[in-house]
């Protein structure tokens, strides 16, 4: 099993494997399932994220506080009528990422990738670059599987979640994840998705977690949306031959090292940042029906 | 390494809206119902650092009843877990602590029907992963993703081998042991990962052991 991203790449290059490939052969070797059980259960994965986004595109969403929803279906509108300035697959990857980011701040039905919170990046990217380079579902899931190798080392040497690194360790790894996974689907090499990891998780270090009222949307959806840009263009960056001055597992280590010296006032305890503010103590005081501390 | 398979990246498939808040503090209160053995009349949650600040907006304390009530991270019917709860006549206290704990997002959950209680504290690290703790008083660090024998016992030597014995005999392979007691030569309990589940029969044949004095299987599979 591979510990790091380094050993991974190293590990497809040697084997002349694809990310996905590996992580699909270390997951048979540690578990001691079949592939087929493997394959099926993320066929379901993957079946789930298709319904959540199409929920986010095509229903009324709005979540319980009714600070979310319906932006998923204004950015698809605005793509419609509007001669929009970004390019489509990136329009189409952010509003996607929105939906199921909208979806579950509605108590839908989700797939945590690597978190519920930061559950848009994958699929939005996912389905949006599907439909620019039109794959086989086989790669649709191998897309999941290079995104799943990533966060596996990212959650083993840092974190994934939001209370104990911030929102960079959790929207920051979805985009990371998201980046490589996109790397590959386009046909680009292992090392090149080590890459993308590196250049799209650099620009979510320090990236504190503040959600409004402790209700995963306000900045949440946002957050999720921007993540998919980055990650996109992080691959295509990657893609394009450029290199990160500092290696990828020594962004993964830096992001763990800020991290841990963020104060638990801005690591999902409502208590400082955007949550911090005046909208944001009203709107806490609303949602709960308390008086303003 | 904490996390051991892709799946616990790219997963669970859960109700919105947060994997720690929502989904983790389910499974920690359905390992609680686990180890009860049934449905409690009273449950008594406490919540510590992230999990106390945040509960109302994670919905955490309506995912650990829903936990409590044995729904799985993409029950529907999580939503409407306190409802149900009630309609079942089962009482819920939900404290806040101040205390500091190791991890931000901790729970201390306690089941009980007349004199039969359970206590466990768990922890959501994270992705809807969870750790289990503390059991009864008893110091642990289990995933309970895997099958899980729970075996309570005099502390006697010779105890650890006698069951391993059992389960030899049924080939059954052992993944993760530990064992733990509050004082030398009183209770101990005993947490094994098995590979395979057990029949009634093995469960049965571990119960016969003398000094033993509860034996249960939890799977969540």
């Amino acid at each position: 099993m591979f510990r790091n991203v380094a050993e991974l790449v190293e590990l497809a290059e040697k084997k002349g494997q694809k990310i996905s490939q590996v992580m699909i052969e270390a997951e048979i070797e540690v578990s001691g399932r079949t592939r087929e059980a493997i394959m099926e259960e993320m066929y379901r994965n993957l079946d789930v994220m298709e319904k959540a986004v199409r929920r986010g595109l095509t229903e009324d969403i709005r979540s319980h506080s009714g600070l979310t929803g319906g932006d998923a279906k204004k950015l698809q509108q605005y793509m419609q009528e509007k001669p929009f300035l970004s390019g489509p697959t990136l329009l189409n990857a952010v509003s996607m990422a929105i939906a199921v980011n909208e979806v579950n701040a509605a108590m839908g039905t989700i797939v945590a990738t690597p978190t519920a919170g930061a559950c848009g990046i994958v699929p939005g990217t996912l389905f949006a670059i599907s439909d620019k380079l039109q794959p086989t579902r086989e790669q649709m899931v191998d897309y999941l599987f290079t995104a799943g190798a990533i966060g596996f080392c990212i959650a083993n040497n840092a974190f994934i979640s939001g209370a104990a690194g911030g929102c960079q360790a959790e929207v920051g790894s979805a985009t990371a994840m998201a980046a490589a996974a996109i790397v590959e689907m386009a046909g680009g090499t292992p090392e090149e998705s080590s890459q993308a990891v590196a250049i799209a998780l650099k620009n979510m270090l320090g990236l504190v977690c503040d959600p409004v009222a402790g209700l995963v949307e306000v900045p949440c959806v946002k957050r999720n949306a921007m993540g998919a840009a980055i990650a996109t263009v992080a691959a295509d960056m990657a893609m394009a031959g450029i290199r990160s001055v500092i290696p990828t597992d020594e962004v993964i280590e830096a992001m763990y090292r800020i991290g841990c010296t963020m104060p638990t006032t801005l690591k999902e305890t409502a208590q400082g940042g955007l949550a911090a503010t005046q909208t944001g103590r009203m709107i806490e005081a609303k949602v709960f029906g308390v008086p303003l501390k | 390494m904490k996390y051991k398979s892709v799946f616990d990246i790219i997963g669970p498939v859960m109700v919105g809206p947060s994997s720690s808040h929502t989904a983790g503090a389910a499974r920690i209160g359905r390992v609680a119902r686990k180890l009860f053995g049934k449905q409690p009349t009273k449950a008594e949650i406490t919540f510590y650092g992230s999990f106390a600040k945040t509960y109302k907006g994670h919905g955490s304390d309506v995912a650990t009843v829903a936990g409590i009530l044995d729904f799985d991270t993409d029950d529907l019917r999580l939503k409407d877990s306190l409802q149900i709860a009630k309609d079942l006549g089962m009482e819920i206290e939900i404290r806040t602590s101040e205390l500091l704990t190791e991890h931000p997002n901790t729970s201390r959950i306690c089941l009980s029907e007349g004199d039969a209680t359970v206590e466990v504290v768990g922890v959501s690290i994270g992705g809807g992963k969870i750790e289990i703790i503390e059991i009864n008083g008893f110091d642990f660090q289990l995933s309970f993703h895997a099958p899980t024998l729970m075996v309570l016992h005099r502390d006697r030597f010779g105890m650890i081998a006698a069951v391993a014995k059992v389960l030899t005999a049924h080939q059954i392979n052992v993944g993760l042991m530990e064992v733990s007691r509050l004082v030398k030569g009183a209770d101990a309990l005993m947490a094994i990962e098995v590979d395979s589940p057990l029949s009634a029969e093995v469960l049965e044949e571990i119960r016969q052991i003398p000094h033993i004095k509860e034996v249960s299987l939890l799977s969540f599979s």
